[in-house]
């Protein structure tokens, strides 16, 4: 446990230290604002302003949350839809492989094209830049199945369904949640992109003001909201994962974070 | 030797099994005709890639012949007249259920155990798999994790789970190939006193002659690719049989006689690829 403390205020002194070291240099080489405005400038601003920047906090956690949880859905069925069958793989595949390249900034202006600007734009970026990581594990995971364990299953007169519940889905909880973690923070991106060309709300439009306007502190308090919304849910995940899928770690010392 | 009156669990009759069409065809299985009487413990050895594990696939119905007919209980395999067991080298336990969950997966499947499962996993069920783990001396890990298991104790424990659901056919396909010599002749003990215990039909695929010898009532041996079998025979060593007995001379004499048949069977066709 000593040594377990020992790793966890190493770590927090570095992390400490970072800003510090962010603080100390502006100061010394007298770095102006508009540049890159010092820690405890962005920590001043997002207190006082706080009041200001609420409204946009909450508009991009649902946001970004309802794309989330969009993405998560749809990505689930097409990843079961993959690894389950053949022609869903050998079609869907190439399709999807072809979209996730598309740049998500182009994708923005034709939802703002078909639904008006606001919020619906970004649900829709924030689900189309998250469910391509939960699809490809998904469909993994159900491929990683053994064929002696199917075999012994199907000689028990297993149907396809059992075979799914009993042992494909479980064995891809671990490959699930890895993409979850990593789906949350894209979904991030998705919304705040959306946000910023085509909203009047959100931590992405106040970022786009500000920097129109040279508030450059702001901007800066904008990054730190996205980046401790982000780390947030990431670690909201991890704990839900360290429950659901244990056995997957084997190990009693497992670190959520 | 084969009694009208005693009933069949398995036959084949001129079953053949290829892969591919046409030209490319590769022939797994010549034609083979081999029945298994219940209550019988049949040992099926030969050369690697012989097809072994296809017969064994045929019998489970994992697989369907290419020509002739597989008869399981009476009826065509399909039909799943009989419920049917089955083990293989790797004991593919699922790493996220306790031992006692993964013996009693079988139960969650098969009718008509599947209609009571939740009723009866606190209570029936898991006194059946208990008594189970019991027998094969993994009582205390029931409530333990696949990775907390050796090698030797997760292969019991893929025992256990082919028979909980007490199958009337037990498949067997190499089930203790991956397991050091000293364990593996501890696990054909535990087999024999489970199978002189509930004497279900059994159909062992191995390629250890001694294990064949130790276990089986009958040992067939198969030629080499395409397989086909090649020699019959009976195995009456009185039982239970001890791993002394493995070192007499009558046993020694059986085993070096299917080392020949199976060496023979390997050069013929070596000569005809020649």
């Amino acid at each position: 446990m000593t040594y377990e403390l020992r790793r966890r205020l190493s770590a927090a002194f570095l992390i400490f230290g970072f800003f510090l070291l962010w603080e100390v240099l502006c100061l010394s080489m007298q770095v102006s604002d508009l540049v890159l405005p010092r820690p405890t400038q962005v920590m001043e601003t997002l207190i006082s302003r706080f009041g200001v920047l609420w409204p946009h906090i909450v508009q991009t956690l649902w946001t970004t949350m309802s794309g989330f949880l969009l993405g998560v859905t749809v990505g689930v069925l097409i990843g079961a839809g993959i690894g389950i069958s053949r022609t869903a793989y050998d079609t869907l595949y190439p399709l999807l492989i072809g979209f996730s390249s598309i740049p998500k900034v182009a994708v923005v202006p034709i939802f703002v094209l078909w639904f008006g600007s606001g919020s619906v734009p970004a649900i829709l970026t924030a689900l189309v830049m998250c469910f391509f990581p939960i699809v490809v594990n998904i469909a993994t995971g159900l491929a990683t199945t053994e064929p002696e364990l199917e075999d012994v299953l199907k000689s028990l007169g297993a149907s396809k369904l059992d075979i799914l519940w009993n042992v494909g889905l479980p064995r891809t909880m671990p490959f699930f949640f890895a993409s979850l973690k990593i789906a949350v923070t894209f979904a991030f991106v998705g919304s705040v992109l959306s946000e910023t060309v085509a909203s009047n709300k959100g931590i992405g439009n106040v970022m786009m003001t500000a920097s129109s306007n040279f508030d450059v502190p702001l901007v800066f308090a904008g990054l730190f909201i996205l980046a401790m919304l982000g780390m947030l849910l990431y670690v909201a995940f991890s704990f839900v994962e360290r429950r659901v899928t244990g056995w997957a770690t084997r190990r009693e010392d497992f670190t959520a974070i | 030797m084969h009694n009208e009156r005693t009933r069949v669990a398995v036959e084949l009759s001129q079953a053949a099994v290829s892969f591919g069409r046409g030209s490319k065809a590769i022939a797994a299985l010549q034609e083979t005709t081999l029945r298994i009487n219940e209550g019988e413990f049949v040992a099926l050895v030969g050369p690697s890639g012989c097809g072994k594990s296809t017969i064994l696939k045929l019998a489970g119905g994992l697989l369907q012949p290419s020509r002739g007919a597989v008869i399981v209980g009476g009826k065509e395999v399909s039909a799943k007249a009989l419920r049917i067991g089955m083990a293989f080298q790797n004991p593919t336990m699922l790493p996220w259920l306790t031992i006692e969950r993964n013996v009693m997966l079988p139960l969650k499947i098969v009718r008509p155990f599947r209609a009571d499962y939740r009723l009866k996993k606190n209570s029936e069920y898991r006194d059946r798999v208990h008594a189970l783990l019991r027998d094969v001396g993994l009582e205390r890990f029931a409530n333990s994790y696949p990775w907390q298991l050796s090698g030797g104790m997760l292969q019991r424990a893929n025992l256990c789970r082919a028979l909980v659901h007490e199958p009337r056919l037990l498949l067997l396909d190499e089930p203790f190939g991956a397991l050091d010599q000293f364990t593996r002749e501890e696990l054909w003990g535990t087999m024999q006193s489970l199978w002189l215990k509930h004497k279900q039909t059994v159909l062992l695929v191995t390629h250890d002659l001694k294990e064949a010898g130790f276990l089986a009532t009958r040992i067939c041996v198969m030629s080499a690719r395409p397989g086909r079998i090649v020699d019959d025979r009976g195995v009456d060593f009185p039982r239970p049989r001890t791993i002394e007995k493995t070192f007499e001379a009558d046993f020694v004499a059986l085993n070096q006689r299917l080392r020949e048949l199976i060496t023979r069977s390997r050069t013929d066709t070596v000569i005809e690829e020649a």
